[in-house]
């Protein structure tokens, strides 16, 4: 608004021969101080309106057609979900060490539905970095030279054909279960899917083969799945070490059972594939709950802050409220809720849209207060766990193959009587019967809804376009701003001189960190935080001398830092925004308005205005602010209180981003610190 | 009454007469020369391991050659003369199915999953009687009067993109075959009435009677063949003699299962049935046309064997009940009806037992008393049909929009390892594989990535392909086929073959108009020459008029087709036309209206004019402009360099002017609403 109106007042003035739009870029950029005011502003603005613009989910393919079709899941196969539930929870079949008879028993069970069975024998891979693991897919792993017998895990996987298909697609439903220390919810997820599975060895509708996928949960429950897809995608055919795992006594012991089945054929030691998969489900339910009503939480975000199609959280949703009467949870920043500042901003904004309204009764888009503050804590948890770029669940790992995947996690209200038991498998029996079904109506791939989408609750989304203004207004004045700047210090002097040594020093620093893992967080943080300072001062004193040498450069010099600093941080940002656009959200709110105010600090007090003096107080908080594990720790603290935040969090965060591949890793490293370490240097330069 | 009746019946009689008379004459005519039409309908009935039957419906008529051009036949359906003649088709063979076989509980080695296991979708292939350069355009009006007869899009098979010529791997292999699948191809009630209008008595009399459409395609697997293959006339001007086979294959699941499921102990016997439980209907009478019309109840080898097990254990007697007079009502099973014969399977060398299969003749029965074959299990078995030596998988590897890998796994079954035994006593005992590949060009296959991994240990290629043949695919010309004769060792438990592809990119109009799920990759054949699916029975006497029999006696290889794969390809999001339209209009606009600018304008002179004017006016703009512009070309300005201090152009007083209205405006429309 502000820049069209700008626009129009400077065309009064006849320019002849000056095009509008050159004459509108330099308008913009003598005018950058206002522009950037007025955009960043406007910018954080939009990111506290995005509750206000959220749209309401829609089911977007009609394909889907959920709840059309009336459950079939009946009391029959829910007792057989309670057998199996019982015979798991049996304490004879926890005789064994490595749980291999509960593993039997499932394998049993799925047996007896005429379902085909395998184990799929796996060992814990340990993580590995790869820097750009987001631009490729995943590979097959390292073949590991040294395997214990005692260091694996069973996969139990049963597929059902589809009577009439092709064979060309499959559903994979996954339920974790560790067979060694098993809690009531993981026995009681599997009753769920067994009952659903053994009502789908029976119907005809089928036209994907369903995959049941038993992930030995030991080792973690990620590792098991993403054990099992890298098989199932990315076989090794030349397998030296695998003579070496059948020597293992248990592992063989396990493939003994199927001498005794009656469809002897359906088992097999292979590994047995079904086709392309469509979408996968995990199934969990939790074991302790506080909650007065069933609950069903919605896990979506992958690694890199990849989103499965908004339509399968919409078919879970419109499904468990609709049909089964369950709550969905998305998750919430929960200390935000009670937040007073939050509770007066919706407070602002719903008495705003009251007067709009009442202004023009067709503008209604005010929300609640509570509402608004409800859709900030989702909004704000889920820009935070798409930015983390750590998968929330096992689903992360069938997005690496361009799967589209969610976990459901179930919290029953009640501790577990019979009737509860039996409702809880009923219920979560037929929604997840119904979203099974939905995907199988399904002829094409997932692609009529959204996979850029920010969720402010189970019902209700920012799709793409919405929120990419709010970045866009914080990103825009960079470009102006640095033009500006290099414009203003090369007219006092031509010479021009970045001072691009110091990014350089930062990802050495980087590569320190990287070496030192055997201390333990804290200490390890502050050995790091030391060499750095350590080699960033030893860097300057070496390389950045000589330019200070010459005094005439002095003057102006800080102000074509920043304008580096500034160009370098929009491109950073406008790389991170394709790859994770959460991180650069959060990165752009961050280091914006720093990057922008950053001026020396001598300036300032030589100035000794009141407003020289704001813009200290401003740039000596933001600098603060910006620093990475300052930020990590306010934020922290402020979530949890102050008195549980250690300095050593940090680290260990930072370690779990590298473990687990994340974009935000590279972008902390390569961006933010860097140029928090230049506008820093600016502050300090002696002018 | 009577007397008038009874001129009526003379006349009717006299009628009938001469009518018969003049049959005779005719048929006489024709047994001169050579043989007559003749008509066969048989059906064989097999229960399966996993609980299922197998019903395998077999038609055949066949035309003799004659000398008449356009001649009428009297039961060989005219279309398929018509067409023979027409297209000059020596062998053609045409099928439509549903679902998928499962080789490892159905079985893969007896001649029925051998020659009607078919791939999903529409499958054909001919050899053509004609010169090379005719071939193709022959094939193509081919498949349309094919997808005008049977209802189905076999025109599709047309463009050069769909077909293949595969030059030895497929069996009757010859330069003059051509080859096409249509994998996504839905197969209905639509195809199957076309198809049963070939038949004399169509589905109003004989077996065919029982084709009920609700049940047919309640089954697990529903394929629909037909084969013709047409005996080269001798001499010139004389019509090829045709014989045409039409099977239909169909696995059904008995009802009883859900009775049997309530009660916890009977839950492993096999589902009892009757033909009027699985189709609904019995046959009442053969039909009339037909030289024979008869129903085969067949128990396989590892049936039998299982069986024999049993009674052994209960009765401790030697002889073979299964073939004792006794046979209906034994131990484990019950017939409804008693056979009229027995065959047993002449049983080789390499095996002991042997089929045994029981016919009836449904020349007995009637309308008053319809033909009902029933299946009463007494005991619960436990049996595993006959694999074919390795079990062929294949299947997809890696992900994303940009190359993958297609993976054919052979895995050696645990049956054949009788078959292996025999021969492992000589020094290199091989076992020979044939895979024929067709890929579509779309999927760009790299033939030189081809590995082979052999129990997990990599091979050399030349070490295992004997022979290979390759023709790479053409964009949007021709598919990529692959021929390959692999030679494994015996002992072989796993062999894997692994290629890699690139996918490619269509063009828009390219894609199918349905919904897009991907694009399907045609089912491989893997088949094994040198072993046989035959089924020899003793008793040959009464064979030769048997053609189902007959068919099985044949020696042809062990073949087995591979799953369809779906290859997601890189899609445009066709909802979205409008959007990219604009974006790119937009961008070519910016650029093309900048790069005319940038051409047009003469630089030197603008700027002379530019510094004439802030002489004159000292105005900053202009001079700002000039300045980023040289800027922008990296010369430096010349002349006076004016100090751009950041000047402000907002007219304060417009602005709050602009400010003051819409404020007004603002508390106007709320005053008076």
């Amino acid at each position: 608004m502000a820049e069209t109106k700008e626009k129009s007042l400077s065309d009064e003035k006849p320019k002849p021969r000056v095009r509008p739009i050159v004459r509108l870029g330099i308008f913009l950029i003598s005018h950058s101080f206002h522009v950037s005011v007025v955009c960043c502003t406007a910018g954080v603005l939009a990111l506290f309106l995005l509750p206000v613009l959220a749209k309401n989910t829609y089911i977007s393919e009609n394909a889907l057609m959920p709840g059309s079709a009336s459950p079939m899941l009946s009391n029959q196969h829910v007792s057989d979900g309670n057998r199996l539930v019982k015979d798991l929870t049996n304490p004879n079949s926890k005789s064994s060490e490595t749980g291999i008879e509960s593993h039997k028993i499932i394998a049993q069970y799925m047996l007896d539905l005429g379902a085909e069975v395998s184990f799929h024998k796996f060992h814990p891979q340990m993580n590995q970095f790869h820097p750009l693991h987001f631009f490729s897919s995943p590979d097959s792993g390292k073949i590991q030279e040294n395997y214990s017998c005692s260091s694996y895990g069973i996969n139990t996987v049963g597929i059902i054909r589809a009577p009439r298909g092709d064979g060309k697609e499959a559903i994979v439903l996954v339920t974790p279960y560790n067979a060694l220390k098993s809690g009531f919810g993981e026995a009681l997820s599997l009753g769920i899917a067994y009952s659903v599975f053994s009502l789908l060895t029976q119907v005809t509708w089928l036209a994907k083969d369903i995959i049941w996928l038993v992930a030995d949960s030991q080792y973690g429950e990620y590792a098991a799945v993403a054990a099992w897809l890298r098989e199932y995608q990315t076989p090794k055919f030349s397998s030296l070490s695998a003579p070496n795992a059948e020597m293992c006594p248990d592992v063989n012991n396990l493939f003994e059972l199927k001498g005794h089945s009656i469809s002897g054929s359906k088992f097999s030691n292979s590994f047995r594939r079904a086709g392309t998969m469509a979408a996968a489900l995990v199934l969990k339910v939790r074991d302790q709950n506080e909650q007065f009503e069933d609950t069903i939480s919605i896990y979506a975000e992958a690694s890199n802050g990849q989103m499965p199609n908004l339509d399968l959280i919409n078919v879970v949703n419109y499904l468990a409220v609709h049909r089964q009467g369950l709550r969905v949870n998305v998750e919430k920043l929960w200390s935000l809720l009670n937040s007073s500042w939050l509770k007066s901003l919706g407070e602002i904004f719903e008495s705003l849209a009251k007067v709009a309204k009442s202004l023009y009764p067709k503008w209604k888009f005010g929300i609640p207060a509570t509402e608004y503050v409800e859709g900030t804590a989702t909004l704000a948890s889920s820009l935070y766990y798409q930015a983390l770029g750590v998968p929330t669940g096992p689903h992360g790992a069938f997005r690496d193959y361009q799967v589209d995947a969610i976990t459901l996690e179930i919290s029953p209200k009640f501790s577990l009587d019979k009737v509860w038991r039996n409702d809880i498998l009923l219920r979560g029996g037929r929604l997840i019967e119904g979203v099974i079904r939905s995907v199988n109506n399904l002829l094409e791939k997932f692609h009529q809804s959204f996979f850029l989408y920010l969720l402010t609750s189970p019902s209700k989304f920012v799709s793409v376009g919405v929120y990419m203004i709010a970045f866009a207004l914080l990103i825009a004045p960079l470009p102006m701003v640095a033009a500006s700047l290099y414009v203003d210090a090369n007219s006092s002097s031509k010479r021009s001189k970045g001072d691009s040594s110091t990014p350089s020093a930062i990802t050495d620093t980087d590569e320190h960190s990287i070496a030192i893992r055997s201390w333990s967080p804290t200490t390890s943080f502050m050995i790091w935080v030391l060499l750095s300072i350590l080699s960033l001062l030893t860097l300057n004193s070496v390389l950045a001398s000589p330019l200070a040498c010459a005094k005439a450069t002095q003057e102006k010099e800080w102000a074509l830092v920043k304008s580096v600093t500034i160009s370098s941080v929009f491109i950073g940002l406008g790389l991170m925004s394709v790859i994770n656009f959460a991180t650069a959200e959060i990165g752009a709110l961050l280091m914006v308005p720093m990057c922008l105010l950053a001026q020396p600090l001598k300036l300032d007090v030589r100035a000794g205005t009141l407003r020289s003096f704001c813009r200290m107080i401003c740039n000596l908080v933001l600098g603060h602010i910006a620093f990475p594990p300052a930020a990590f720790f306010l934020l922290k603290g402020m979530l949890d209180g102050f008195g549980n935040a250690n300095v050593g969090d940090f680290w260990m965060w930072v370690e779990s981003l590298w473990a687990w591949n994340s974009a935000t890793y590279l972008f902390i490293g390569m961006v933010q610190l860097p140029c928090w370490v230049l506008c820093i240097s600016i502050l300090f330069h002696t002018c | 009454m009577a007397l008038l009746r009874r001129p009526l019946l003379l006349l009717l009689l006299i009628v009938t007469h001469q009518f018969l008379q003049f049959r005779i004459a005719f048929g006489s005519v024709n047994e001169e020369g050579q043989k007559q039409e003749e008509f066969y309908e048989e059906l064989l009935l097999k229960p399966l391991p996993d609980r299922k039957l197998l019903t395998h419906f077999h038609f055949q008529s066949s035309a003799p050659p004659s000398t008449s051009n356009g001649r009428h036949h009297h039961l060989f359906p005219k279309a398929i003369s018509q067409l023979v003649l027409k297209f000059q088709v020596k062998e053609m063979e045409l099928s439509f199915t549903q679902g998928r076989w499962n080789y490892e509980s159905w079985g893969g080695f007896d001649p029925i999953p051998s020659s009607n296991a078919k791939p999903p979708g529409v499958e054909l292939w001919a050899v053509f009687d004609a010169p090379q350069h005719l071939i193709d355009a022959l094939w193509k009006n081919l498949t349309h009067t094919l997808s005008g007869l049977f209802c189905a899009s076999i025109n599709f098979l047309e463009s050069s993109t769909a077909y293949s010529a595969p030059e030895w791997s497929f069996p009757p292999a010859s330069g003059k075959l051509r080859y096409g699948t249509l994998p996504r191809e839905a197969v209905c009630t639509e195809n199957l009435t076309p198809w049963l209008k070939l038949l004399p008595c169509r589905d109003k009399a004989g077996i065919s009677m029982l084709l009920d459409r609700p049940s047919i395609y309640r089954g697990f697997y529903h394929s629909q063949r037909l084969h013709l293959t047409s005996t080269g006339s001798g001499s010139e001007g004389m019509d090829p003699g045709i014989i045409l086979e039409q099977t239909l294959t169909v696995v059904l699941q008995p009802d009883s299962q859900r009775a049997s499921l309530a009660h916890a102990s009977e839950k492993h016997i096999q589902p009892s049935w009757s033909l009027s439980s699985i189709f609904g209907k019995q046959i009442s009478g053969r039909c009339v046309l037909a030289e024979t019309s008869s129903v085969y109840f067949l128990l396989d080898k590892g049936l039998v064997a299982e069986l024999e097990h049993i009674h052994k254990e209960n009765e401790k007697s030697e002889e073979n009940v299964l073939i004792s007079e006794k046979f209906w009502n034994n131990p484990s099973f019950e017939l409804s009806a008693k056979p009229d014969r027995i065959f047993i399977e002449e049983s080789s060398l390499l095996s002991k037992n042997a089929s045994v299969l029981y016919k009836f003749e449904i020349e007995k029965y009637g309308e008053s008393e319809p033909f009902d074959l029933g299946l009463f299990w007494k005991t619960p078995v436990v049996w595993l049909c006959q694999q074919a030596p390795l079990h062929a998988n294949r299947f997809l590897m890696g992900s994303g929009n940009e190359r993958g890998a297609i993976a054919i796994s052979l895995k050696s079954t645990q049956s054949s390892e009788g078959f292996m035994g025999s021969n492992s006593n000589d020094e290199r005992c091989e076992l020979r594989v044939d895979v024929f590949q067709v890929v579509p060009w779309y999927v760009k296959v790299y033939f030189h990535s081809l590995q082979v991994f052999v129990d997990q240990q990599p091979k050399a290629v030349s070490d295992i392909i004997e022979k290979i043949h390759v023709s790479p695919s053409k964009d949007k010309v021709s598919p990529g086929v692959m021929e390959l004769v692999l030679t494994l060792p015996c002992s072989v438990s796993s062999a894997v073959l692994t290629i890699e592809f690139d996918k490619g990119f269509l063009h828009i109009d390219e894609y199918p108009p349905d919904a897009n799920q991907g694009f399907d990759i045609p089912s491989a054949i893997v088949s094994f020459p040198n072993f046989h699916a035959r089924m020899v029975f003793l008793e040959n006497d009464s064979l030769n008029k048997s053609p189902l029999l007959s068919k099985f006696q044949e020696k042809s290889p062990v073949m087995s087709y591979t799953e369809v794969l779906l290859v997601p390809l890189t899609t445009p999001d066709f909802s979205m036309p409008y959007n990219v339209i604009t974006i790119t209009c937009t961008v070519f606009a910016l650029y093309f209206g900048s790069l005319l600018n940038a051409l047009r304008r003469r630089v030197a002179e603008e700027e002379r004019f530019l510094k004439d004017k802030a002489a004159k006016k000292m105005d900053r703009i202009p001079l700002l402009l000039s300045k980023l512009s040289a800027k922008l070309r990296g010369r430096h300005l010349e002349g006076p360099q004016a100090p751009p201090a950041s000047s402000s152009f907002i007219n304060s007083k417009s602005v709050l002017k602009v400010i003051l209205i819409a404020g007004l405006a603002v508390y106007w429309q709320y005053y008076f609403s």
